[in-house]
């Protein structure tokens, strides 16, 4: 499937349905992070059922904390 | 006539306007660390009139990488950062009036930073989300905007929280990210921190002048090594209901507790200790005191420095206190109590 991931076209592997597969792909399941899809913000809550459909425009911003 | 703001007021949006009113303006930086001393060093040199920022640590060798107001000579000396920064600020711009304070960026001192001498905009550059969200209350408390700064690695976020107007950190986190989140091991290369330090400083710049409407107004990421860019407007996520923003505030993490605070610092193997109540050490005395013991102690105005058998002790005037060689906390305050009852 092909994902317009923070403004890059990205093919993302089949097996990723949910946002939560594609954070957990990126490796930031464990970090706090905030997700918008086609320009709405999801609550963490719906990142295991929200599907991704292709084309989808992602962005994903996650929290650091060192200075 | 001082030429030294000349290109500043040449830009349009700053101005001769903008420039007189940027220097009658108070900056509070929280963090004396990359990111505190990149912001201290763009924001004296851009003329505002006074300059606060507090730091806990000493400058190390392993600081002057990216911390570029430090030299080798503070490393040597272990000076205080928040001292070795004000000597090198006061070199760059004298005009700025400036208040350097060696502590623990605690309620009580912020709340009395943010009070006694109200400061305009709070920079964070601190290293941890504990601290972060006292920032966070004190701005919403006492209606201040503050600028969140963070980078590890190649990668940095920042965010300008304007109170009553964005959500606020506790809207966008929920809850406080703890351990691998902020203590960070994939280091840090400098040109991460000096991209967070120009989102942070451009905002800061925009505030000052009051150009509002010039605002990001999202929270914008950036990954410098692998090319990436990403921001969102996060309006939407203010919460009505939230303790720290909300119509009811209650402002959670100012609510202060007497008791000893550990920290485990970032990175360092070391954990800080904060004593309950004031304490007011006589270094000369305490630096006596080990040395009668058969420690080798090194010291300077600001602290003691103690080799033990198998940690390192630093001691401040106000009894904090740094133990180096462990991230164990109950090890930590067994090793202070030993020494410092
Ligand atoms: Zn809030």
């Amino acid at each position: 499937m092909k994902l317009i991931i923070n403004g890059e076209a990205i093919d993302v592997p089949e097996r990723i349905r949910t946002v939560a597969d594609l954070l957990e792909h990126f490796q930031l399941n464990k970090k706090i992070a905030i997700v918008e899809v086609n320009a709405c913000i999801l609550q963490k809550e719906q990142y295991a059922t929200a599907t991704l459909n292709s084309g989808d425009r992602v962005e994903i911003v996650h929290f650091v904390g060192g200075g | 006539m001082n030429e030294r703001y000349s290109r500043q007021e040449l830009f349009r949006p700053i101005g001769k306007e903008g420039q007189a009113t940027i220097s009658a303006k108070h900056v509070l930086i929280v963090g004396a660390g990359a990111l505190g001393t990149g912001n201290a060093e763009a924001l004296v040199r851009a003329g505002i009139g006074k300059l606060t920022i507090i730091d806990r640590d000493y400058v190390e060798w392993s600081n002057l990488q990216r911390q570029q107001l430090y030299s080798e000579e503070d490393a040597k000396a272990r000076l205080p950062k928040a001292v070795a920064a004000k000597q090198r600020l006061v070199q760059v711009n004298s005009e700025v009036e400036m208040e350097a304070v060696v502590g623990d960026a605690n309620v009580e001192e912020l709340e009395r930073l943010a009070t006694e001498a109200r400061p305009d905009v709070i920079i964070d550059a601190t290293d941890n989300f504990e601290t972060r969200m006292i920032i966070n209350d004190i701005s919403c408390k006492y209606g201040i905007p503050w600028i969140y700064g963070a980078c590890v690695g190649s990668y940095g976020i920042s965010y300008a929280f304007l109170p009553g107007k964005t959500p606020c950190l506790h809207c966008l986190l929920e809850t406080v990210p703890i351990g691998g989140l902020t203590c960070d091991t994939a280091g840090i290369i400098s040109p991460a921190v000096q991209m967070v330090v120009a989102y942070q400083v451009t905002e800061a710049l925009k505030l000052l002048v009051g150009d509002e409407a010039s605002l990001r107004g999202k929270l914008v990421s950036f990954d410098l090594w692998n090319n990436q860019y990403a921001s969102i407007r996060v309006d939407q996520v203010k919460k009505d209901d939230c303790p720290s923003c909300g119509g009811n505030p209650t402002y959670p993490y100012l609510s202060y507790e007497m008791q000893t605070k550990t920290a485990v610092l970032c990175g360092r193997n070391s954990v800080q200790i904060r004593p309950a109540g004031k304490r007011e050490y006589d270094l000369a005395k305490l630096a006596e005191l080990f040395s009668d013991q058969g420690f080798s102690v090194d010291s300077n105005p600001y602290l003691v420095s103690v080799s033990l058998p198998s940690h390192r002790l630093v001691i401040f005037r106000d009894g904090r206190a740094l133990v180096h060689g462990t991230k164990d906390i109950q090890e930590a305050k067994a090793i202070y109590h030993r020494y410092l009852g």
